[in-house]
């Protein structure tokens, strides 16, 4: 690459033609993003750093808004409809991220064999999740009906005299809702995984066969290293998934029975959108925020550790 | 971000297996037979788990509001109730939601692939100061949830005066992130080589982009189209904020409100469920190769 000298006398005609050239594709580039920047600037990188300001004003509808410095914060250390929101969200996650990995893994590992409806199996597993969340919702929410629902029916044949109530108990709500994300949700990262199986080599697992390992030290030793960058990218992206988990609680239990499914998503649309307390909404929203940038950032630390 | 860019056809049947089964005759035949048949097992379990919802939601579409919650469960009903499909346009407003969500998805997804697709040209093939630390911004932003700036979003809607009207979904939608990652790491794996021949024959940027990009890259486009277009059609948060007038609502609003006002209704709540997947269900048939390359892409970024 030959460099222009700047502020220097002014340059031979060829190279004030490469200048000019350069400075045109510059130019061309940037006329290129453009469109999309200007809709993303405003409408998402505004937003993110607006929101901060919010977080410290008592912005509401009447669009008053006054620098209260911390006190949105310090209010949410003692909101106990703050903490029941939290700790949901977090007992969601515990269930949602491990379970989801583990189908979606063992799903894929079973595609990934020459059985017949392979392909049919693949097309079903999708289908879930680009079914709209309202349908699923619904329809779940009749099969979990407590009296006469098909899934309690099925409890029953097997002897569960006792079958829970579901999304009509806060203690059974969470799982219900649990196991309709899991069931949602599946497909989607089954398919990264299988992605991420096309790169292991099947020479390695010729080697190690030839070595005498089973089945299960190669895909201790085999499989799942090979995997790794794939569970990293789908463990990050169900960490910031269930952290931000909303429309399907809103539409399947509306956070109920009680708050027993109130997660920090619906937290702030209730008091952001509804009693319309923007700068109180954002406060949680701060939080939210930077709980899905602490876990992808502890997650990228150690991965990385694990990779050196 | 320098990522293996050729995409697996997962669609197709005849996968190269990673892990091939064991070559006849050195375990003896049982071992691998017994696999293969708990293989088979877990396949119709999973399959089975995965298809009921659907297929119990279709079946109950076609029974009597009785029926629905019979016992023991009846799988498929005895006299179909065609009915219900007759039923449910006449007492609710399901073409003018059908409508809505048509116009905004076809309108959203055009204007995504539109600003998607230029704006990942200038990432992937032209040259300007930032270009890469910019694009490190877009790729941020797709880590940080919606929720957590729906409200400052919100305030800078209202403040415009775009709330309760389309244009504040369109605006929403159009310009996404995702968009532009999918369609740059699709450029990435087109030549350099094929861009520089046609600046030296005197093509300009737009003109490479129109005539030679655009052309080439009609699986990813297709595979952007589709996602955007189900996304759109199904996305319920942006329209239950934005829109409140019921003139404007979408399916997903639709649905959930009939649900609230016909909410012991069970056999049409689930025929106007199964009426808003329809449309999904054909796209997705259509397109599917497509959308699992979609998603193997936005998968496979390193």
């Amino acid at each position: 690459m030959s460099t222009t000298t700047v502020g220097g006398p002014p340059g031979t005609g060829a190279d004030r033609a490469k200048r000019w050239y350069r400075a045109r594709r510059s130019l061309q580039g940037v006329s290129f993003v453009l469109p999309n920047f200007l809709g993303f600037g405003l409408l998402t990188l505004g937003p993110v750093v607006a929101l901060f300001y919010v977080s410290f004003t008592n912005w509401n509808v009447f669009g008053k808004a006054k620098w209260i410095g911390l006190d949105n914060f310090t209010r949410l250390l003692g909101d106990s409809s703050f903490h029941r929101a939290l700790l949901n969200t977090l007992y969601y996650s515990a269930f949602h991220i491990p379970l989801t990995l583990a189908v979606s893994l063992g799903l894929a590992l079973l595609l990934n064999r020459k059985l017949r409806g392979v392909a049919f199996f693949r097309t079903a597993a999708f289908f879930p999740y680009i079914t709209s969340i309202v349908a699923i919702a619904i329809a779940w929410n009749l099969l979990f009906s407590r009296d006469a629902g098909p899934i309690n029916q099925v409890l029953g044949l097997f002897g569960v005299d006792d079958p829970p109530g579901w999304t009509a108990s806060s203690d059974w709500a969470m799982p219900a809702v649990i196991i309709v994300g899991v069931w949602r949700e599946m497909g989607y990262y089954m398919l990264l995984f299988l992605a991420g199986l096309q790169t292991v080599p099947p020479e390695l697992h010729e080697a190690a066969r030839i070595d005498g390992a089973n089945a299960w030290q190669r895909f201790r030793n085999v499989t799942l290293p090979c995997l790794r960058p794939t569970t990293f990218f789908v463990t990050v992206m169900l960490t910031i998934g269930s952290f931000k988990v909303f429309d399907l609680i809103l539409v399947m239990t509306n956070g109920g029975p009680g708050q027993s499914t109130l997660v920090l998503s619906q937290y702030i649309y209730q008091k952001g959108l509804v009693e319309n307390r923007f700068g109180y909404a954002s406060a949680i929203s701060v939080v939210l925020f930077a709980l899905c940038m602490a876990v992808t950032v502890v997650q990228f630390a150690v991965n990385r550790r694990r990779n050196a | 971000m320098a990522a293996p860019h050729t995409l697996p056809d997962l669609a197709t049947p005849d996968l190269p297996p990673t892990a091939p089964d064991a070559p006849p005759g050195r375990r003896g035949g049982r071992l691998p037979a017994f696999g293969r048949v708990l293989g088979y097992a877990v396949l119709a379990v999973a399959a089975a788990g995965l298809l009921l919802p659907f297929f119990w939601m279709i079946s109950s579409s076609l029974k009597t509001n009785s029926g629905v919650f019979s016992i023991p469960v009846t799988w498929l009903p005895d006299s179909p109730q065609w009915g219900n499909y007759a039923e449910i346009w006449r007492i609710s407003d399901m073409l003018t939601w059908l409508k809505n969500t048509v116009f905004l998805s076809v309108v959203v997804t055009l204007l995504q692939l539109f600003t998607g697709s230029f704006a990942a040209y200038g990432f992937a093939k032209a040259r300007f100061p930032g270009r890469n630390l910019l694009f490190l911004v877009y790729i941020g932003t797709i880590a940080v949830p919606w929720q957590a700036y729906m409200i400052p979003q919100f305030i800078m809607m209202s403040e415009v005066g775009l709330t309760n009207t389309p244009w504040s979904i369109i605006a929403l939608q159009a310009f996404s992130a995702f968009g532009v990652f999918l369609m740059r790491q699709y450029y990435l794996t087109i030549p350099d080589e094929l861009c520089e021949a046609a600046r030296v024959d005197g093509l300009s940027e737009y003109g490479i982009y129109f005539r030679i990009m655009l052309p080439l890259s009609v699986p990813a486009l297709a595979s952007l189209a589709l996602l955007t277009f189900v996304t759109t059609w199904n996305d319920y948060l942006g329209p239950l904020i934005y829109l409140r007038d019921p003139d404007l609502w979408t399916i997903q609003l639709g649905l959930k409100s009939f649900v609230s006002e016909y909410n012991a209704e069970h056999a049409l709540i689930m025929t106007g469920s199964v009426l808003s997947v329809v449309p999904i269900a054909v796209v997705f048939l259509l397109g599917q190769k497509y959308f699992v390359q979609g998603i193997a892409t936005s998968g496979l970024k390193g």
